[in-house]
């Protein structure tokens, strides 16, 4: 996660004027916002972005923070401060940026008047996302600036940069990092912060250039352009677009982590390493192609500066033809890929594949579980979402079936009853989580009621943005700053927005649980049902294990027939000892299983599905 | 080779250096990788070797991939440190130092090490899911096949027993940052009992200090 520095520490470095301190690129990114004089930032958390504004709540009280309901609200609040002469960041992860790029493409015609950065987060590899696109496109789209920074003190240097840019040109800049920039450690030198020059307030008199109706965005749509040309020249004038040149033979033209990555394994070659990646610094590269005789495109994901400095009419002796367009790039994908059968692997000891992988799991008494096991024993098609729960889809429970982006699992629940009409009544489900729900359900469950649909919709309530890593939403009653505010309320919006047959669940009792999925999945109307008393397991403050009556639970070995079915649920804290033998009365068994006291919470889930009354309370 | 630099690089500032002896003297970057489940408290290991050799004024990296859940899967975090370090990520067959929490997780990156590269594996087992299930096995003999290939720069110690010895099994992360500590003799005792005290809470100190100069004694 993220250095814990006691406070007496953080509180040195953090006035202690050119000091040096070791920062991950999300605490740096946060700082850089500080010392750039920002006021409000905005974000919704996505992995690998989540960090940057809770490091701006809990460290720097001088920026106003808040957790926005979704990114495109993230950014059109951050947008309007900008608007009013403040200094304003939102930051998203790259699938964030999609939900946001409706105001962003916009705001790229209207300018701003106070800096406004937009940092987008990648994700090489989908570590923890459904997709893995490549943001950069998004600038080359949209029309505006994007810096890469490649380390730490690039992403605190390349944040300030892009506020100069921003109020300079006129234009937001998008700033783009990607896991292995957001979540490295490295030494960042700290300055202080200086307040923005730009002056607050609002000016009825600029309308025209903030209303885009069509005879405001054809003069707009002009300026960008004419914007984009000022860039490009400024682009060649950028200090972090920076040469380097040992070889005459072969440089390379890069950005970011792709950088660090070639630089480590050919630390012999050129490098025009670019600070800026939109748009580019055309003489820059005419000069670096006049200094060295061949040149090699490496870049992470897609082609993109390769298509551009191609589109230039360069030839690039390498580029995408050997680096893999997929996937996250490493030192050794870099060495591999340009080396090619020059490239000696290290030995292999033991064969990899030949071990047992250990994926995430929900943990030990989630409230995610029974309710995943009641719905694989209804026979459902679930619709699921983007949240922990999508760990549903894994054996064993198997129990969520299609994961498409924020929001999703309501509108498709809708669509695929639309389609089999009443064949599908009883069948199938939505799941979604309170932080999505929020985020990207409300619209569609709109959607469903007035169609006249007749689909399920089950908002799975832990009470927080669970997967991320604990941060509060407009359900949970407190800000990102722990000031206690206004909770949703679930069932009030459901009937608001027209939803007649709503039912809570405790989803730690399966049968209740199943007999209610069942009736409502069978209605043919809208059906709400909450999942309540149902906390993330993780989140201390709601006292998650108070509700259970006994602290652990334990086999009774006498009793077990070792049938496997409680292993049907998947929890980390039961496993199996194959030893043959038998129960007390008389049944043969290959094994028993086990419950690692350490684990288990005693959320009951697997005593309600053993039939042999072998799995009991026990004490820790 | 000519070296020209076209734009003005930014000026570059020292970190306060503590008088320390060079833990490589030929500026090679020295490569650590850590291994462990989640929950194991990996993370806290690492940052207290990021304290260490940034202190001892060595350019850094550490870096780590946070899953999808907050608990059970896999966690590793590449830490490197030297003169100038590049990549965030250590190459595939260059790590020097493997520190592992778990038994299959050190077998997991056996590949990753060099020939000449020191182990230290925490004497435990933690099944994946497939293991709990009954559907795969849990390799045995782990110790042995590293000592095969690494023969007496292999070491197992049982970090859970001595911390639960001291009082608390959470500590075991901080015993194994104690054994781990011998492979750097020039780095004083007191650096790190300094790196834990700036890391953790006052109330942890006394502990997590017992917890370090255990595992220290350990190997």
């Amino acid at each position: 996660m993220k250095i814990f520095y006691s406070k007496k520490y953080r509180a040195e470095s953090h006035y202690g004027g050119n000091m040096k301190e070791m920062m991950q690129g999300n605490s740096a990114i946060a700082r850089g916002a500080w010392e750039a004089g920002v006021k409000i930032a905005t974000a919704y958390p996505g992995t690998p972005s989540s960090e940057i504004l809770q490091e701006i709540a809990s460290n720097y009280p001088e920026i106003y923070a808040e957790w926005s309901p979704n990114e495109k609200v993230a950014v059109e609040v951050a947008s309007g401060a900008a608007i009013a002469g403040a200094r304003a960041m939102a930051s998203m992860k790259h699938v964030g940026l999609n939900v946001a790029s409706d105001p962003f493409m916009t705001l790229a015609y209207t300018g701003i008047k106070g800096g406004l950065v937009i940092l987008v987060a990648d994700d090489p590899n989908a570590y923890s996302s459904q997709n893995e696109q490549d943001s950069r496109n998004w600038a080359r789209f949209g029309k505006a600036p994007m810096l890469e920074p490649a380390d730490a003190q690039e992403c605190k240097d390349f944040i300030k940069i892009a506020f100069e840019i921003s109020e300079r040109f006129d234009t937001p800049v998008l700033v783009r990092t990607e896991t292995r920039v957001a979540h490295t450690d490295s030494p960042v030198v700290l300055e202080e912060r200086k307040e923005s020059p730009t002056p607050l307030g609002l000016d009825r008199k600029d309308a025209p250039k903030y209303t885009m109706v069509p005879i405001n965005v054809r003069v707009r749509r002009k300026i960008v352009e004419e914007r984009m040309k000022k860039l490009e020249a400024y682009a060649d004038t950028f200090k972090y677009n920076t040469m380097e040149i040992n070889s005459r033979e072969i440089g390379v033209i890069t950005s970011g982590v792709s950088y660090l990555y070639t630089k480590e394994v050919f630390p012999q070659y050129s490098y025009l390493k670019l600070g800026m990646v939109w748009p580019l610094p055309k003489k820059t590269i005419a000069n670096f192609y006049k200094k060295v005789k061949k040149v090699i495109v490496v870049e992470e994901l897609d082609p993109f500066l390769e298509t551009e400095i191609k589109a230039l009419g360069y030839k690039a002796f390498h580029g995408k033809d050997l680096i893999p367009n997929m996937y996250e790039l490493s030192p050794e994908i870099v060495e591999k890929s340009l080396k090619g059968k020059a490239y000696k692997p290290p030995k292999v000891r033991v064969k990899q594949d030949d071990l047992p992988k250990r994926p995430p799991n929900m943990c030990a008494g989630c409230s995610h579980r029974p309710l995943f096991y009641a719905l694989k024993k209804l026979g459902a098609f679930v619709f699921g979402d983007i949240g922990c729960y999508t760990l549903g889809t894994a054996p064993p429970l198997q129990a969520v079936h299609t994961t498409i982006c924020m929001g999703a699992s309501i509108g498709g629940a809708h669509g695929a009853m639309k389609a089999l009409g009443s064949d599908g009544l009883g069948k199938v489900c939505a799941v979604i989580g309170d932080s999505t729900f929020l985020h990207g359900g409300v619209g569609p469950l709109m959607d469903v009621v007035y169609n006249k649909g007749n689909s399920t919709t089950i908002i799975l309530d832990n009470r927080i943005t669970g997967m991320t890593g604990h941060q509060d939403h407009p359900g949970t009653g407190f800000t990102v700053r722990m000031e206690p505010t206004h909770a949703i309320d679930y069932e009030e919006l459901g009937k608001a927005l027209g939803v007649k047959s709503i039912r809570k669940i405790y989803p730690y009792n399966i049968q209740q649980t199943m007999e209610v999925v069942k009736e409502e999945m069978e209605k043919d109307e809208p059906s709400l049902i909450i999942c309540e008393n149902s906390p993330c397991i993780m989140l201390r403050r709601a006292k998650p294990m108070e509700k259970f009556a006994h602290p652990v639970y334990t086999i009774n070995k006498e009793k077990c027939r070792g049938c496997k079915m409680c292993l049907e649920i998947g929890c980390p804290a039961i496993s199996w000892e194959e030893e043959e033998g038998m129960s007390v009365d008389g049944h043969k068994r290959k094994g028993t299983v086990f419950i690692n006291k350490d684990m288990c919470v005693g959320c009951e889930v697997c005593a309600q599905i053993c039939k042999f009354e072998a799995i009991i309370p026990g004490t820790k | 080779m000519k070296k020209t630099k076209k734009t003005i690089k930014k000026p570059v500032k020292k970190a306060i250096k503590k008088p320390v002896k060079k833990v490589q003297e030929d500026g090679k970057t020295v490569n650590i990788f850590l291994s462990g489940v989640g929950g194991q408290g990996t993370i806290l290991a690492s940052n207290i070797l990021a304290e260490v050799f940034f202190k001892a004024g060595y350019d850094i990296k550490k870096s780590e991939v946070h899953g999808m859940a907050q608990r059970g899967g896999d966690v590793t975090t590449h830490f490197r440190f030297g003169k100038k370090v590049y990549s965030p990520l250590i190459k595939y067959g260059d790590v020097d130092f493997l520190l592992s929490f778990e038994f299959l997780e050190a077998l997991r990156y056996i590949n990753w090490i060099k020939p000449t590269g020191k182990i230290l594996i925490n004497k435990q087992e933690i099944y994946p899911p497939a293991v709990n299930l009954g559907m795969a096995q849990y390799p045995g003999g782990v110790e042995e096949i590293f000592k095969k290939f690494f023969k007496e720069n292999v070491y197992v110690i049982n970090g859970q027993e001595i911390a639960r010895n001291l009082g608390n099994v959470q500590a075991a992360n901080v015993v194994l940052i104690g054994a781990f500590s011998n492979f750097f003799p020039e780095v004083k005792e007191e650096q790190w009992i300094e790196a834990i005290k700036g890391l953790l809470a006052p109330k942890l100190h006394d502990l997590n200090v017992r917890a370090f100069t255990e595992g220290r004694k350990a190997l």
